[in-house]
């Protein structure tokens, strides 16, 4: 029976570590993990340090050259990025999890779409695994200090405006719901 | 099962610990929940499903603490939903069947427990998940990066691979090595001229237990690759080799296998280009000989062709065919700028897509002994020679238009020949030849409510003929409905001129999403990633819920 209790004990004191830890990070923001992912040339580099945008907003999205909404999202990020970078500093980095089959299409596609944002490859999706993505499009927004401060899963018309809105209070320093 | 529980908590008691000292870590995560009730209809032979509801799903628990990480993912399939792999019921049941810790320092990181890897473009390793496939291959065991100078990658492994809830049979070791040329050596430090060189070794062992033949228990394949990456030039190609592995796949043959991929890309600003080659002979690799399906690659091949995306240009998809084929692709991206004839006021994108695959030679070893005999070296034939049998042709174009302030323009053309006996392991004698045209329209009423439009059809002689399909689509800020409807009006019987009507709502919110819709869904082959599955037609309402936490 002191067993039994005992055990119950621990189990509470787990439960309340985990909703602690969760409690925690709705509060700080979620952190980028340390995974390597590579430019359009082949060469590594480490999303944590891609991210850093001396104190300004980062937009992190999921995508594939087969994927209709997530080119839809990107035309619509670079249709506004040049307005959007000159009123908040934001970068966007867009992560293509496209694998063996269509990753070499990812550099010419992007040149012939002509977009001006930064392009990368996940190839075996271990940044979209480490980071929870379930199908592209999806959007993670960071504030200055790298953390994730809004997420979102699928792209429909319009929701680049929500984005703007969020890039534009991460700037002024008010709170994102 | 309870192994892989107390396994879970004990990671996740560990991490908690550690966490302590290191502002609690971090805990995240993720959940899909897949459900279809089935109703019978024999129109279109969608069979009955004895429980009427099933229902795939998943939850990512993942925990972080500076250095240190934890994960497992609960899965659940009660029972399995239809088309996914299931023969003989190996998939249905609860479990824990990946869960995984490790250790990341500044230049080498271990991951004890269930992995992904892929080694190069993944000739000689690749394990992945793919939900929408039911592929699931992760190796359980060890696995160690080493980063011992700037440039230098080095991975090595241990392992057994998923197989449903338990393992195959072989065990898997690998090595690989990938070395960037420019950061290695100072003097080409800044040079625009960038080289990467890689190598990779694989070897699985598996007992010989079979009464009729001697086979070989351990197996090696392994890999060079080069990257070349010159301004707006990118060359990538990979070259491996297989010693004889007899295996259900290859018909219990003793001959190696080898293949080639090619990649070279040029672009700059508003223009692409690519080409691509590909050879292969025998290069199916599993961990368990008498693996079939999708259960227990190693390895993967990846196909040449494009990965279409509209369900009617998708209808005949191409699956690689690891016993022999040779394919190559050509494609070209052009952007016409905004303010030139052709270009208009906003710009005009295009692009033009030609693939082909073709079976390659194979030549008796004697007179007497057919090609691919069990227990023969099987054939022989020189590297890169090419059949005359025609597996797959696709050539199709896309523009990319837009009308004005609010209306958007998608048009695509496609001509496809597709082989039908070699990809469906049919003998009919069948090539299809079939014309696809597709348009996509998207107009915004508001900057957040717009109505798409999706108009396609498929014109062929042959298989079940002709096809239209439309669908249109609304969304305001957070909610979509849609309604489709999928006609057959071409086929020969006219009994089977079916309407596959469906209709759908949807809702988002942040990174959560529901999604319910109803009706017919047609029979036919879905394909991620160079894999396919063949899904069954089926008849019902089926609810998705997803969520990122």
């Amino acid at each position: 029976m002191v067993f039994v209790n005992q055990h119950l004990k621990n189990m509470r004191n787990i439960i309340l570590l985990v909703v602690i830890t969760i409690f925690c990070n709705s509060i700080l923001g979620q952190d980028i993990p340390s995974i390597q992912i590579k430019d359009l040339t082949g060469k590594p580099a480490n999303i944590q340090e891609l991210v850093q945008n001396d104190g300004k907003p980062v937009i992190l999205t999921f995508w594939a050259t087969w994927c209709k909404p997530c080119i839809k999202e990107l035309e619509a990020f670079n249709e506004n990025f040049f307005d959007w970078q000159d009123e908040t500093g934001v970068k966007i980095i867009a992560v293509s999890i496209d694998e063996a089959r269509s990753i070499s299409r990812v550099a010419p596609f992007v040149n012939g779409k002509s977009w001006e944002f930064d392009v990368y490859t996940d190839e075996n999706s271990e940044l979209k695994r480490a980071m929870n993505v379930n199908d592209p499009p999806f959007l993670f927004i960071l504030n200055g200090e790298g953390k994730v401060v809004y997420q979102h899963s699928s792209y429909m018309e319009g929701d680049e405006n929500h984005t703007y809105e969020i890039l534009k209070k991460i700037v002024a320093g008010l709170p994102i719901e | 099962m309870k192994h892989f529980l107390f396994t879970s908590i004990a990671i996740f008691l560990f991490s908690i610990y550690y966490a302590q000292d290191q502002n609690w870590g971090q805990f995240t995560g993720n959940f899909q929940g897949d459900f279809q009730y089935y109703v019978q209809d024999s129109l279109i032979d969608a069979p009955s499903v004895p429980e009427r509801f099933l229902m795939n799903s998943f939850a990512n628990f993942n925990y972080s603490a500076g250095k240190f990480s934890a994960g497992f993912r609960y899965e659940g399939y009660l029972n399995t939903m239809l088309g996914f792999p299931n023969a003989g019921n190996i998939n249905d049941g609860v479990g824990i069947p990946y869960r995984w810790a490790g250790f990341a320092a500044d230049n080498f990181e271990i991951t004890v427990g269930s992995f992904y890897e892929q080694f190069g473009n993944g000739l000689t390793l690749r394990t992945y998940e793919q939900k929408l496939l039911g592929i699931d291959n992760a190796l359980d065991g060890i696995r160690i990066k080493f980063n011992p100078t700037s440039g230098i990658y080095l991975k090595g492994l241990v392992g057994k691979q998923r197989y449903y809830w338990e393992k195959g049979a072989g065990i898997v070791r690998g090595i690989d090595g990938e070395f960037h040329l420019n950061d290695i050596i100072n003097k080409w430090k800044d040079n625009s001229l960038r080289l990467i060189l890689g190598g990779s070794f694989v070897s699985k062992y598996q007992k010989d237990d079979n009464p009729i033949y001697v086979l070989p228990e351990n197996i090696g394949a392994g890999a060079g690759r080069i990257a070349i990456n010159y301004k707006g030039f990118n060359i990538n190609s990979e070259y491996s080799y297989k010693i004889n592995d007899p295996s259900a796949d290859n018909n219990y043959i003793y001959k190696s296998g080898q293949a080639l991929l090619i990649n070279a890309t040029y672009s700059q600003k508003g223009f692409g280009v690519l080409l691509g080659t590909k050879w292969v002979d025998n290069m199916s690799f599993r961990s368990e000989r008498d693996a079939g399906l999708t259960d227990l690659s190693i390895n993967q091949l990846p196909e040449i062709t494009r990965n279409h995306v509209y369900s009617l240009t998708a209808y005949y998809p191409y699956a690689t065919q690891p016993t022999g084929e040779w394919g190559m692709q050509a494609e070209v991206f052009y952007n016409f700028k905004r303010k030139t004839p052709i270009g208009g006021k906003y710009g005009t994108n295009v692009s033009v897509n030609y693939s082909r695959v073709q079976g390659i030679t194979k030549t008796p070893i004697n007179d007497t002994t057919p090609i691919g005999l069990a227990g023969t070296s099987g054939y022989t034939n020189t590297f890169f020679s090419i059949g005359d049998s025609l597996y797959f042709q696709d050539i199709n174009l896309e523009i990319n238009k837009r009308w004005g302030k609010n209306l958007k323009m998608l048009l695509m053309y496609q001509n496809l020949k597709y082989n039908y006996d070699i990809l469906r392991g049919t003998n009919e004698k069948l090539i299809v030849n079939a014309h696809v045209a597709v348009i996509d329209l998207t107009y915004k009423f508001k900057s957040t409510i717009a109505l798409r439009g999706e108009f396609q059809a498929l014109f062929t002689d042959e298989d079940k003929g002709d096809w239209a399909l439309a669908t249109l689509e609304f969304n305001i800020p957070k909610w979509f409905i849609n309604i489709s409807d999928n006609w057959n009006y071409g086929n020969s019987n006219p009994d089977k001129r079916v309407h596959y009507f469906n209709t759908g709502v949807g809702y988002t919110s942040g990174a959560s999403r529901i999604q319910l819709s109803y009706g017919r869904q047609r029979e036919g082959i879905t394909c991620v990633g160079g894999v396919c599955r063949a899904v069954p037609a089926s008849n019902g309402v089926f609810l998705t819920i997803s969520s990122t936490f």
